[in-house]
């Protein structure tokens, strides 16, 4: 359901609905009764802190994390971005987790029967913390296109799936980052399920060449925008 | 102001990411307070057990601190409790071990904040669980916001009575018993 309610952190007319026709699982998992507003207490403030201790050190590279006897087989990447809330103001110590299928598109999962081959060196999972600037850096595999059973030839654009936690309980955010210039996008409905053009647009990642490696790898960059309460935010102390 | 970044499911195969075991368990053996246990199905519009589901908690530790800067009383939080938990929903349910929260400054009654992810949900959704053992309840702002005949899905019901009781809390996703979600 869509509310418009202005005092609210999320702004719903760019966010999806909880029931959206063309991804059919939404029809009978999407909460219908209106959403009651809800004050920001303590409790919505405040949110699990995380620091360098809570990640080991390969976690941000997933072409090493999951590697049993060799490299993983596809297109070598580096995805950075900044994380900010609306302010612009860096979130630090963000955590991102991320996961995503291999080159081939499969999922190390085992309710992923895509007939594509598995990669025993790619598991396909990561996590990185946001640095002193909100910036955040990991290296990957680009991710395959996936069929998936939604309507008649549906398959979904390449995607790396992101969960990050920000300063706040409202902060929370779990997305999709897409790779430019893809057209399965405008087939889409996860994608398009983002009801603003503009706010749909900043699911696609851009080319960096700036990141790009010599001899080595592409680089992506992807930024991300986090909601929260409008206080000035707490610095959290070095971990 | 810029444009926040647009919610997506998280999927079928989220626990690639999300879920690496343990993280529902909140509590060490250096916890202080109550230990409890919370139990509950994840149920679609069907009545259905939402296999592909994640619930997320969010609590204060047993005198009601946050390890947060945003809390004034961070200084006396618990260390040994961080205060979030996170469990997959399979055919069973989710299930927690954790402790009884303290009441929070500011607050009547103690809560834990709840947030739902699964497959078929294009953002998450947030609740809170109330414990009906809590004569306080009654003194909730926010439960007292929630029409009177849509509180009960906000209870999770104490069952048993021994040294770790649990609490059942169910999240209906839709129908005639849907949980009342927030919007923040
Ligand atoms: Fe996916």
């Amino acid at each position: 359901m869509t509310v418009s309610n202005t005092a609210s952190v999320i702004d719903w007319a760019r966010q999806p609905s909880y029931l959206y026709e063309g991804y059919k699982s939404t029809v009978k998992r999407g909460p219908t009764k209106p959403l009651i507003p809800m004050a920001h207490t303590l409790s919505e403030l405040t949110g699990p802190v995380y620091g360098h201790d809570d990640l080991n050190p390969l976690d941000n590279d997933l072409t090493k994390n999951s590697a049993i006897n060799g490299e993983p087989i596809g297109e070598r990447i580096i995805v950075v971005g900044r994380v900010t809330d609306e302010a612009d103001r860096p979130v630090r110590n963000a955590l991102l987790e991320v996961w995503q299928a291999n080159a081939t598109g499969r999922y190390w999962h085992k309710v992923d029967q895509h007939d594509a081959p598995l990669d025993p060196n790619f598991r396909g999972a990561g996590r990185v913390l946001t640095d002193e600037n909100g910036e955040y850096r990991f290296v990957t595999i680009k991710p395959g296109a996936y069929p998936w059973r939604n309507h008649h030839n549906a398959w979904r654009p390449p995607h790396i799936h992101f969960s990050i936690f920000g300063r706040e309980f409202l902060s929370r955010l779990v997305t999709q980052m897409y790779f430019p210039g893809d057209p399965l996008l405008a087939l889409d409905p996860i994608y398009n399920s983002i009801p603003d053009e503009s706010a749909r647009q900043l699911l696609v990642s851009t080319y960096a060449h700036d990141i790009t490696t010599p001899e080595w790898a592409l680089g992506y960059r992807f930024n991300i925008v986090l909601c929260g309460s409008r206080e000035t935010p707490f610095e959290t102390k070095e971990v | 102001m810029s444009i926040q970044t647009g919610s997506q499911t998280v999927g079928p195969y989220f626990n690639i990411g999300m879920i690496r075991g343990g993280e529902n368990s909140l509590v060490q053996d250096e916890t202080v307070g109550q230990r409890i246990y919370i139990k509950g199905q994840l149920l679609d519009g069907d009545g259905q057990p939402v296999k592909d589901g994640c619930i997320e908690i969010w609590q204060a530790d047993a005198h009601g601190y946050f390890n947060h800067p945003a809390d004034p009383n961070q200084a006396q939080a618990d260390p040994n409790f961080r205060g979030f938990g996170r469990s997959e929903t399979l055919g069973a349910g989710f299930w927690f071990k954790t402790i009884k929260p303290g009441i929070i400054a500011g607050a009547q009654t103690p809560y834990i904040n709840v947030r739902v992810f699964s497959r078929g949900m294009l953002i998450h959704a947030l609740t809170r669980l109330y414990f009906s053992d809590e004569s306080t309840n009654a003194d909730d702002p926010l439960l007292n916001s929630v029409p009177p005949e849509r509180r009960a899905t906000l209870i999770a019901q104490r069952e048993e009575f021994g040294d770790v009781p649990t609490y059942r809390f169910d999240i209906h996703l839709q129908g005639d018993q849907e949980t009342v979600f927030f919007n923040p």
